[in-house]
């Protein structure tokens, strides 16, 4: 029996108690379409189980990783086979980096910052795989290029940017 | 708004969200959107070159408005714009924009290779960075063509940075996911597997993805890999949980990295080298003991992580199968976990343990559990931890607990959620029936499953259990009396009436000595049920009407009062009908001997695979299911032809056939159907009551033959139904019947089209021998070439397969080619033709012009001949988008403003074919009062005026 052992993820979601899509990535080809279609069922199945329940399910042909955190829930789609616990961890790691980056991270911080959400993503994940585990390394490549773009705003201060954190 | 944002705080951006995040209603978050929409999209045209920061930021608010699920149809462009802006802020935005909204626009995708290439080029780390990640994130077949054997130099160049090189090696990967071909190997890849020993962690990592996929494609290539992955593995789990610093996660260390390393080795069996093949084992036995340690946190990040690392130890360990002691271990461990008070833990050891009861080593061990797993089924709270235990208990089942199992698998089923009973359904049927000594329990449970969850019950579960009582005659007696038995009850499953009127027309005679169960009550019994139910079991219970005549001579005219009845002989169903009619005619004309002849008890099944378990198999794929099929499956009385061994070796490619319908000859002692068969002129074989036994196509039997020229009439008559409706589309359902839907989505170019067919099967059954081609009528050779590829004999129950169609048009035509669709379904074979919808103006390439070009041809064409018209009234509401949209469809340019009267439709275009292009202007006039339009249509060649005229006109 052919096993694959090379396993991906398929994707991650982001969204709300009330089921709004917060952030959504995608590691394998779908239309639009499709997209449209995984996120509204899965976020229906998963708003409807209770607290407490088994973090994972099978779902369609895949095995859905997901954990609540305050307002949030992050959901990862891994291939059946799949290690569930390391997922779990991947999320909880996504979640540090967004609460280290942010400073006690919010759903509003992600809302208002999503293209940042996004860009911590691509440091720590790639093409569905972990690229960089380590949180200090995460954080250096970000506040790297957030030094790049602090250069840039100083030449449009006069757009009113919003302050800073550091 | 929140009182910190980070990074360069576009304030218009943020002003936006909070716009939208104000709106009260859906209607009015659509209006801000459409302002905002129509704000950039005056901006993005307007006079005044755009700065990078704006640019940036509007491309930043049209990828929220995207996200927030809304379409967005430009501003590829801007974005694009921003991949070769210097600014580092302004070319991430343009690169997530990209990532997010691709699009297959050639051209564009040409742009963002170059910017994407330049940034390779930069020797600046964070640029690279972002090229690959767009490179990773899109992954397409333009990007690989582009990128795939650029990548590799990159990231074994010595003086890449270690994080381009982690970027590269994931990049590589998505590459060879979506484009193996591409992605070349080569003198690269030893130098890959170096990275295994390198020095930061983050690219070991990174590294072990990459090879992991890549010793799936070539293992030889990547043997060498082995070795390192121990090493390293090694070096790891017998480390402090300081060393490995910020790669330690909650004190467990480099947990990602040894899950994939671990992963890795699951790709090549056992190391041949006793040295390494120690080493490992001692890693393995290390994690193995650390499980036992306390441990060093409280977090649940730390058990976690922990327990990550011992599941993949422990899949590797299955995975190798060749360690009993390490299997055992692996057994007790997850042992202790199914009572963990961590439910992720239950569910997790309740999976892996499932795996571990298929190994010779660890199965005793795995039973020892099953007093805890029932009790999981019993109290878990959630169905999908529930659903692990069924699993478990499925796996684990073998002869001496399979009484156990299948009774707490039967109680489970009365409260079991729906979503999984058709499941357990299944598993009950197969350890019935798998490790049944004595068949009376066997019929008890499968009359019990049909009791407490008949809906759950599928065909292939009632087929089987009649298979089983026709082939052992030892408990033909005992079904009978318990089928008479159970269809006593108020409200019983129609399934049960199946399963009883077939049992009872084949062995009824055996209980109709008592008094209590006569030849008429057993009928009085059957009858009862027979108005409650559907139109297949009416037929079935008109078979074993006839097959009682043949048994019970004294019951013979009540049965023969019961056929003629109007409601029978006129039944509006032509399948009942044709049964009553010919029931009746046979028990009145034909004598006791040839009755007897034709309706003789049915031969023993020929030895099969429970199609069952082909069933469970098909829901579950293969490789997910614990393999339980050995000799003892087999349950058919002849024993001589047992060749246990044998099946199972060759029978796991050919699970997926379904073998009840179809598939295997009947025994020679078939005759008398044929018989009976030849002289009714039947289109079925009514003694079979069920159609079991007809013969596959292959075989060559007289019976098959016989039914095929029955079931064939000599022309298929050639549905049209939706032929008119492709017309303005390309794309639709264009036949559906009760067993197939055949769907289409084609494209044309030129004078050339492709088609794709396909052919969904409705049923659960599959159809066998499909086969379907193409003819044109004698006037369209020569002017229409079709080519069909050829498609797969088989279509499995609820698959669908393609077909792909070439098409060339040679010359102008009129007639349309004919889908001929030929299959055999549960034994009768199907003819379908269906009108193909490729039309002459599938070949339109529309023109645009002006108006005073369009006149000036319009009186070129001016000749009577050229010129055809109709007037003819509408057949839909006048609805002026609908008509656009129609002469869209139908393939020309809609040109606006030629026409003085702006209610008129004007359109131009150009027909291609091999020989010759035929310019064609058309003009279509409502006139909403009258409900009438005038459609005129001007070409240099008569046929097809006329053609075009002919296909538009019944758009309307």
């Amino acid at each position: 029996v052919a096993v694959n052992h090379c396993l991906l993820m398929q994707f991650m979601l982001l969204f709300s108690r009330q089921g709004k899509l917060r952030l959504q990535k995608w590691y394998v080809p779908l239309s639009d379409k499709e997209r449209k279609k995984i996120s509204r069922d899965l976020v229906q199945t998963i708003l409807a189980r209770k607290p407490k329940m088994c973090s994972f399910l099978e779902w369609r042909d895949l095995k859905i990783v997901y954990k609540r955190y305050a307002s949030l829930y992050f959901c990862c789609a891994v291939e059946d086979q799949d290690n569930e616990l390391i997922t779990l961890e991947i999320i909880h790691r996504y979640v540090e980096l967004l609460d280290k980056y942010f400073g006690s991270v919010c759903e509003l911080d992600i809302i208002f910052n999503f293209e940042k959400a996004y860009f911590i993503l691509d440091e720590f994940l790639l093409g569905g795989e972990a690229q960089e585990t380590s949180k200090k390394n995460v954080l250096k490549a970000i506040e790297q290029a957030d030094l790049l773009q602090e250069n840039i705003i100083e030449l449009h201060t006069d757009r009113g940017g919003c302050t800073m954190a550091k | 708004m929140p009182a910190v944002s980070k990074g360069d705080g576009m304030r218009g951006l943020a002003v936006f969200i909070s716009d939208i995040r104000n709106c009260k209603s859906k209607e009015a978050e659509i209006k801000r959107i459409n302002k905002e929409l129509a704000n950039i999209r005056s901006k993005f045209k307007g006079d005044k070159a755009l700065d990078g920061y704006s640019k940036k930021k509007y491309v930043c608010k049209l990828l929220f408005i995207f996200l927030l699920g809304h379409d967005i149809d430009f501003g590829h462009m801007e974005a694009v714009n921003l991949l070769s802006s210097n600014k580092y802020t302004e070319k991430q935005i343009g690169y997530l924009f990209i990532s997010v909204l691709v699009n297959s626009n050639s051209d564009l995708i040409r742009l963002i290779n170059n910017a994407i290439k330049n940034d390779l080029n930069s020797r600046n780390p964070t640029f690279m960075n972002l090229a690959l990640h767009c490179i990773a994130n899109v992954g397409s077949r333009e990007m690989a063509e582009a990128f795939a054997s650029e990548i590799p130099r990159i990231l074994v160049a010595g003086d890449t940075m270690d994080s381009v090189k982690q970027s590269a090696a994931l990049c590589l990967l998505r590459l060879n996911r979506t484009s193996p071909d591409l992605v070349p190997m080569g003198e690269w890849t030893a130098r890959v597997v170096h990275l295994l020993n390198d020095q930061h962690l983050g690219v070991v990592t990174a590294a072990t993805s990459l090879i992991t996929t890549l010793a799936q494609k070539s293992p030889d290539d990547f043997k060498t890999s082995i070795s390192l992955a121990v090493a390293r593995l090694s070096r790891i789990v017998t480390s402090a949980c300081i060393d490995l610093q910020d790669y330690t996660y909650y004190f467990v260390a480099a947990p990602w990295l040894s899950v994939k390393l671990l992963r890795l080795l699951q790709c090549y069996p056992p190391p041949e080298d006793a040295a390494l093949r120690s080493r490992l084992t001692e890693c393995l036995e290390t994690i193995l003991n650390k499980a036992q340690e306390p441990p060093k946190s409280k977090k649940v990040q730390h058990s976690n992580a922990k327990n990550a690392v011992l599941f993949e130890a422990i899949s590797l360990i299955i995975h190798h199968d060749s360690e009993p002691t390490l299997l055992v271990r692996a057994c007790n461990q997850l042992g202790q976990f199914l009572q963990h008070r961590e439910t992720n833990l239950r569910y997790l050891a309740l999976e892996s343990m499932c795996t571990l009861a298929s190994s010779e080593f660890s199965h005793e061990a795995v039973k020892t559990h099953i007093e805890t797993v029932i009790n999981a089924l019993k109290t878990e709270r959630d169905v999908s931890v529930r659903q692990r235990a069924v699993d478990l208990l499925y796996a684990m089942c073998d002869r001496s607990n399979a009484k156990q199992i299948v009774a707490e698998m039967l109680s489970y089923l009365e409260t079991a959620d729906y979503s999984i009973r058709e499941e357990i359904v299944l598993k009950v049927a197969i350890l019935a029936e798998k490790y049944a000594v004595d068949y009376t329990w066997y019929v008890d449970t499968i009359l019990n499953l049909i009791r407490i969850a008949g809906d759950y019950v599928s065909e292939e579960v009632w087929y089987r259990v009649i298979q089983i009582v026709i082939n052992r005659d030892d408990v033909q007696g005992y079904a009978a009396k318990t089928v008479f038995e159970a269809l006593h009850a108020p409200a019983c499953h129609e399934n049960l009436v199946k399963v009883g009127g077939y049992i009872l027309g084949e062995f009824g005679n055996l209980i109709a000595g008592d008094s209590r169960s006569s030849p008429l009550v057993q009928f009085n019994l059957l009858h009862s049920k027979f108005h409650l139910c559907s139109v297949p079991t009416r037929a079935l219970l008109l078979s074993a009407y006839i097959k009682f005549i043949n048994l019970f001579p004294e019951v013979k005219a009540t049965i023969q009062d019961v056929l003629r009845s109007d409601s029978q002989l006129r039944n509006a169903d032509v399948e009942l009908q044709q049964r009553a009619v010919e029931y009746l005619r046979l028990s009145c004309i034909a004598s006791t001997d040839i009755l007897a002849t034709v309706l003789e008890e049915m031969p023993p099944f020929p030895e099969r695979e429970s199609s069952i378990l082909a069933k469970l198999k098909k829901k579950k794929g293969p490789g997910n299911l614990p393999d339980i099929d050995d000799s003892r499956r087999n349950v058919n009385g002849n024993t001589e032809h047992h060749e246990p061994t044998e099946t199972t070796n060759k029978s796991p490619p050919s699970l997926m056939a379904d073998l009840l319908p179809t598939n295997r000859p009947r025994p020679a002692s078939s005759s008398p159907i044929m018989l009976s068969a030849g002289t009714m002129g039947s289109s079925h074989p009514f003694t079979d009551l069920l159609n079991l036994n007809s013969p596959p196509a292959a075989a060559p039997s007289l019976l098959v033959d016989v039914f095929s020229d029955l079931s064939a009439p000599a022309s298929v008559e050639v549905s049209e139904d939706n032929f008119s409706r492709f017309v303005c589309k390309n794309n639709g359902v264009l036949y559906e019947n009760q067993l197939l839907q055949i769907g289409l989505k084609s494209e044309y170019r030129q004078n050339l089209g492709r088609m794709y067919v396909f052919y969904g099967n409705k049923t659960s059954t599959q159809f066998l021998s499909f086969s379907s081609s193409v003819t044109n009528g004698d006037a369209l050779k020569g002017q229409l070439i079709v080519h069909a590829k050829s498609v797969d004999p088989v279509i499995d129950g609820g698959a669908q397969v393609q077909q792909i169609l070439n098409m060339e048009c040679v010359s102008d035509f009129t007639d349309a080619p004919v889908l001929n669709i030929q299959f055999r379904y549960g034994g009768a074979l199907q003819n379908i033709a269906v009108k193909l919808p490729v039309m002459l103006n599938k070949f339109f390439q529309p023109t645009e012009m002006t108006s005073q070009d369009f006149f000036q041809r319009w009186k070129q064409l001016g000749a009577p001949q050229q010129e055809v018209q109709k007037i003819f009234k509408s057949q839909h509401p006048m609805d002026t988008d609908v008509t656009k949209a129609k002469i869209l469809g139908f393939g020309v340019a809609l040109l606006d403003g030629v026409d003085p009267n702006p209610a008129n439709f004007v359109g131009a275009g150009v027909i291609h074919t091999k020989d010759t292009q035929v310019g064609c202007l058309l003009r279509l006039e409502p006139n909403t009062q009258a409900e009438m339009y005038r459609l005129t249509l001007r070409t240099s060649r008569d046929s097809v005026s006329q053609r075009l005229c002919d296909l538009l006109s019944e758009q309307f």
